[in-house]
């Protein structure tokens, strides 16, 4: 499909649905010789168009046509071009579209992704009745600024400019070169967009006199330059990103990280756990260890967290559960076990660990206040250890002692299971001082 | 061999063994580990995976590369849903096949970035202008965040139609142990497309299934994709006849499937008073009452919504037959129980037990509702 056509256009559409006088038929067809001349495949040209009277413009060529949401045509115009490198993508949109969609214009132009936008920038609503929009200039009349614009318009070009997009040009449809301008954006690998200005013959020209030089004059009274204001290639953002990948093509995807029971458990019931510490003392991965440990050892386990939006600071809860069967409903509502670690978790806990029956087991820090219970309160003594200062430990150590008082299953299991993490020497170690830690007094 | 494995894994690894090729997503609290996921693992098999300027991109890109010939998926929570919405409208008009994960958490607005709900039911369903229908499954626990993720991508290309899967915060983040012939192997389909010869109408559909062939953009056949009401070739129109076939095709090729969509877990006494309906997290829940309840002596029947919308009508029809009573545990105010009642044979009662605390609904509660004689909804 790649002989040299003379039209992009569908004959048997024509003539253009625009007003007469208006701009989007001349910047059209403009857009077709510069297609034209560069001998685009049809068959790998995408237009993607925007709502407006720029919206009914794909209809009039036999390409791929994809006409999408206020706004959004340049996030449809990204998803193809990233699922596809190949096609050339080209995305036609009115000023509405540039307010509406603004954020995806600077995001497009940041990423460098290889489309190329094409502006029909009339200065107003046309399709919905002459309503102002980002690129109304100030004192205009519209329908929505009967007494005169208060805004200022938004510079579209010099928007995409300031945020990295590789080809740039604002011109009008009264230019010559609009052709020759629009071709070295297509040629642009990366995003390109051309802010093609133009007459709305049936709201804003009429309503504010706008001509031809009236038009030169309010660019140059705004301090909006025209003519190609950028064009510097840089990397494309789909072909950057699979040049970025290509080393890890191929390599296994989410493999399972199956766990093979190499211990044996005695543990006959459903027994709960429940950890109760401060963000960034690493509770939840000391009871994901533990639940770990369980599975390691023939049990079934889950593990439930529960946290603040904060990341390092607040409480950090975990509630695990073990079962010599598989086990449905994850929540604990009275645990067998609690491990009581600092201030800000007991401050969550202090009630289910007032609330906790006699046989079961609260493992508290020295520093948590002290609660009436009938469970069995057990003080750590972690100032009697070596770990006094090592607070992020507290909780494996904890569940390492609690561990060999339950008997639930064999502490080889819970090294085993902490024996596979990044920082495997320290916390098997804590697991051991943990084995062994004595209660105070 | 088991797993200690959390939903977002089970999620991420369904889409890479369905064939997912591309991703989107906005990082949201508690999606947004299967962003990580996919962002790592996509690469490895050739597919893009790229986290956009807001949800309202995530689910452009997804359905520009979907247009494209991609195998899509993104997730959200329920203030992405949100954004997601004009965009959901997009992808039912122009039949993307595409899947949409919503780890739901409590609403409205922000909510509870860290809290289980199931307040999105509802929303899921009737969440775009216009009212057409999608597909919503909603998993029970981890494994079935794996088979339930395969089905929704086999369902998207089956019914060219944005498949959600509705999990939540728990499902998603908390972990479970899972055994290795528990992970369903549920079969995807490639995506059916219009063969290379011949002519080609974007969006000629013939009866009875009424879902047109694919055919990429930037592939054999021109392709004119439209957010716009349309005929057979994607063009704008306005005949009262064409805007209508369209309409209501758009609804019957799913409505008229339900049956073949339908996903239910049914555990049926002959003899139940009670039936207890659910889905999502809180079918643990139920399913732990039931068996308490049975152990107790008493006779109730458990149904598991796999399949949320359509509504699975004759399943849960052929459940609440003989039956006095169904509970329906939520973690909303009551939206699922709407559907139930208006299936409900006259007579039969319809109770919600309710929870939007932030916490879990117990299987004390649910037990203690079996064995209530009394209305025991819980405010």
């Amino acid at each position: 499909m790649s002989t040299q056509l003379r039209t992009y256009l569908d004959p048997a559409t024509l003539p253009f649905p625009f007003c007469p006088g208006c701009g989007h038929g001349t910047i059209l067809e403009r857009l077709d010789q510069a297609l034209a001349r560069l001998d685009v495949d049809p068959a790998k040209l995408v237009l993607v168009s925007d709502i407006g009277c720029s919206g009914l413009s794909d209809a009039y060529f036999a390409t791929h046509a994809f006409h999408g949401l206020h706004g959004r045509s340049v996030t449809y115009a990204t998803g193809l071009k990233l699922a596809n490198p190949d096609l050339q993508v080209v995305v036609l949109m009115g000023d509405g579209g540039c307010g509406i969609g603004g954020h995806h214009l600077i995001n497009a132009a940041r990423r460098n992704i290889g489309v190329t936008v094409v502006v029909f920038n009339n200065l107003n609503y046309g399709m919905t009745g002459g309503e102002h929009s980002v690129s109304t200039p100030p004192a205009a009349v519209t329908s929505t600024t009967p007494l005169g614009q208060l805004e200022r318009p938004m510079d579209i070009a010099g928007t995409v400019a300031v945020n990295g997009a590789s080809f740039v040009a604002r011109t009008s449809t009264f230019d010559t070169t609009l052709t020759d301008v629009l071709v070295r954006a297509l040629e642009n690998d990366g995003f390109s967009l051309v802010d093609v200005w133009e007459l709305c013959t049936a709201y804003f020209a009429p309503a504010n006199k706008l001509s031809r030089k009236a038009m030169a004059e309010t660019m140059t009274t705004l301090g909006f330059r025209s003519g190609i204001l950028v064009d510097e290639p840089r990397p494309e953002y789909a072909k950057a990103y699979r040049a970025q990948h290509a080393g890890i093509l191929g390599e296994p995807a989410l493999l399972a990280r199956g766990l093979e029971v190499r211990h044996e458990a005695t543990l006959d019931r459903r027994l709960s756990w429940l950890f109760a510490g401060a963000a960034g003392k690493r509770i939840g991965s000391a009871a994901g260890a533990l639940a770990r440990g369980a599975v390691l050892s023939g049990l079934w386990a889950t593990q439930r967290n529960d946290y603040p939006v904060t990341v390092r600071t607040g409480y950090s809860l975990s509630e695990i559960i073990l079962s010599p069967d598989p086990v449905l409903f994850t929540g604990v509502a009275t645990p067998d076990v609690v491990l009581d670690l600092s201030a800000e978790g007991h401050a969550r806990v202090a009630a289910r660990i007032a609330g906790l029956p006699r046989g079961a087991r609260v493992y508290r820090s020295p520093d948590v206040p002290e609660t009436e219970t009938e469970a069995d309160v057990i003080t750590l003594d972690f100032a009697g250890t070596g770990w006094a200062r090592k607070k992020e430990s507290w909780a494996l150590m904890a569940a390492a002692r609690a561990l060999r008082d339950t008997d639930a299953y064999p502490v080889e299991a819970l090294r085993e299971a902490v024996g596979a993490g990044g920082a495997a020497t320290e916390a098997l170690a804590a697991v051991d001082a943990g084995h062994a830690l004595a209660e105070v007094g | 061999m088991r797993e200690l494995i959390d939903g977002a894994e089970a999620i991420a690894r369904a889409a890479l063994h369905a064939g997912c090729t591309f991703f989107s997503g906005y990082p949201i609290t508690p999606a947004t580990p299967i962003l990580l996921h996919l962002i790592r693992e996509l690469p490895k098999v050739g597919g893009t995976a790229i986290q956009s300027e807001d949800e309202i991109a995530s689910m452009g890109f997804c359905i520009g590369a979907a247009m494209a010939g991609a195998r899509v998926m993104t997730a959200t929570s329920g203030p992405g849903l949100s954004l997601y919405s004009e965009s959901v409208g997009l992808a039912i008009m122009g039949e993307v096949p595409m899947v949409i994960v919503d780890a739901q958490r409590m609403g409205p607005a922000t909510g509870g970035a860290t809290t289980v709900a199931q307040g999105d039911i509802q929303f899921l369903r009737w969440g775009t202008s216009g009212g057409y229908p999608v597909i919503v499954l909603a998993p029970a626990d981890v494994a079935e965040c794996y088979a339930l993720t395969r089905r929704a991508f086999d369902l998207a290309e089956r019914f060219r139609v944005p498949v959600f899967v509705a999990t939540d915060k728990e499902t998603v983040l908390g972990k479970a142990t899972v055994d290795a012939a528990s992970w369903d192997e549920v079969p995807v389909r490639q995506r059916p497309t219009a063969p290379a010869g011949g002519s080609f109408l974007p969006y000629r559909a013939d009866p009875p299934d009424g879902v047109p062939l694919m055919s990429p953009l930037g592939g054999v056949h021109l392709v004119r994709f439209t957010t716009s009401t349309h005929d057979e070739r994607g063009r704008l129109t306005r005949s009262p006849v064409e805007v209508d076939r369209l309409n209501r095709r758009l609804a019957a090729k799913v409505e008229d499937h339900a049956d073949e969509i339908a996903m239910v877990r049914a555990d049926l006494q002959s003899d139940a008073d009670t039936l207890v309906v659910s889905y999502g997290i809180t079918a643990l829940a139920a399913r732990e009452a039931i068996a308490s309840a049975r152990e107790t002596g008493l006779a109730v029947s458990g149904l598991t919504v796999q399949s949320l919308w359509p509504v699975p009508e004759g399943e849960l029809r052929a459940a609440m037959r003989g039956v006095d009573r169904v509970l329906v545990p939520e973690l909303n105010l009551g939206q699922y129980r709407l559907e139930v009642e208006r299936l409900a044979p006259d007579g039969v009662q319809v109770v919600g037990i309710h929870r939007v605390d932030g916490e879990l609904i117990t299987p004390d509660q649910i037990f203690d509702a079996i064995g209530a004689h009394e209305s025991p909804e819980v405010a």
